[in-house]
């Protein structure tokens, strides 16, 4: 082992040309991927039927319950994010989203659930499952980057649960997104697409947790 | 810790994000103690704990703008040292789990320094060669010392000696030709004609 330079010595070379800097806010980073989510919402909501999308959630309650946990799921998840990768908080910030993404995998089993008991449930077409795959994986992406950028401010001491945080507030932001188009029907294949694109999203930002670090 | 010093470590942190040098030092100077009981609390081995000492201080200098001024500023510092020294004892395991312990490969293993018995095998080959080269004809002598001995590039003997590059290559072979037989050594295939 290579002997470690005197402490005095570092002090001295960290302290020279030392820079002021500008804290990071939490709650600021929050807002402000909040806001691009809205303006992904914003665009989506000018190219999609609106009225469609409102008589499909109100179909059924679980569908927009679905909708509305998914949403409260990214919203909690991307807190918990920024507050574990800030040191000195509670990594039981991490317990935040949690109670939200239960409540989003129940209302997923109960519209499961009343397909299942309907005679024409194995006609289901795969169609709408493979558009929420794909639409889920391709918002998620541009989302992730940019939560990726944000947690770059801060310095997550546990990388690797921060990623998975930020990769759920994507992709629960991304399937709410998605219901502009396309709202959950319960399907099997439409439950296996959500279930499947949201873990490989979630496992695609824990494969770069690496980058968080600075 | 009291109370009042950590008050004092939060000043000196928030005067060292508006980028105040001497405030820094003396932050960073008061956090070593702390850090170093940390890291020695983890179970960091004590020839370990300057490595991790200099690990926290270069991650409070990445992360000092993270830090809030109107928050307590020891959990902010212990939760970096913590998560540095249980770093350090990770690596030092996965570093353990690589490494075997052999004794006799390791007692086998030539150590790539020449030991005091091929030292003085060496000199006296070196000087028989010498002796050999001293007893040739002077033009091959001439080749031999520069050409073999020296070093010297064929350009740099021709200037200095005043003969052609040809006839040094000529003498320089018929040299090693007659060292060789003179000194018993048989020339492998193809390095008989490699003058």
């Amino acid at each position: 082992m290579s002997k470690p330079l005197p402490h005095d010595r570092l002090i001295a070379d960290l302290s020279r040309n030392l820079k002021p800097v500008r804290r990071v806010r939490p709650t600021r980073l929050v807002l402000l991927w909040l806001v691009v989510v809205a303006l992904f919402a914003d665009f989506f909501a000018i190219r999609a039927d609106l009225h469609v999308m409102m008589a499909h959630l109100m179909l059924q309650p679980y569908m927009w319950l679905a909708a509305i946990s998914s949403a409260l799921t990214a919203l909690l998840a991307v807190i918990a994010a920024f507050m574990t990768g800030m040191p000195g908080r509670s990594p039981r910030w991490a317990l935040l989203p949690l109670p939200a993404l239960a409540w989003w995998i129940f209302e997923g089993g109960m519209g499961f659930a009343h397909i299942w008991r309907l005679p024409a449930f194995q006609d289901a077409s795969m169609l709408g499952a493979e558009y929420s795959f794909g639409f889920i994986l391709l918002v998620s992406l541009p989302l992730s980057a940019l939560l990726a950028l944000l947690l770059r401010r801060t310095y997550p001491l546990r990388p690797t649960l921060t990623a998975t945080l930020a990769g759920l507030a994507a992709a629960a932001a991304a399937a709410t997104l998605l219901n502009f188009f396309h709202a959950y029907d319960g399907s099997l294949a439409d439950l296996v697409a959500h279930a499947g694109s949201v873990v490989i999203v979630i496992a695609g930002n824990r494969l770069c947790a690496r980058w968080l670090i600075r | 810790m009291t109370a009042e010093s950590e008050r004092q470590l939060a000043g000196l942190m928030a005067a060292a994000q508006g980028g105040d040098a001497a405030s820094y030092q003396r932050l960073l100077k008061g956090c070593l103690p702390l850090v170093a009981a940390v890291a020695r609390r983890q179970g960091v081995p004590p020839d370990q704990v300057d490595d991790v000492v200099q690990e926290v201080l270069i991650a409070i200098h990445r992360a000092r703008a993270t830090y809030d001024p109107t928050r307590p500023f020891l959990p902010w510092l212990r939760a970096i040292a913590e998560r540095r020294a249980i770093d350090a004892l990770r690596r030092r395991g996965r570093q353990a789990g690589r490494e075997i312990f052999d004794p006799l490969t390791y007692e086998n293993h030539p150590d790539g320094e020449e030991t005091a018995e091929a030292g003085l095998d060496r000199e006296a080959r070196v000087a028989a060669l010498r002796a050999e080269i001293a007893s040739l004809p002077p033009g091959q002598r001439q080749a031999a010392e520069r050409l073999g001995l020296s070093g010297q590039t064929l350009e740099e003997a021709a200037a200095e000696t005043g003969r052609s590059k040809t006839a040094l290559k000529v003498n320089l072979h018929r040299a090693v030709k007659a060292l060789r037989a003179r000194m018993g050594v048989t020339p492998t295939d193809g390095e008989a004609d490699d003058v």
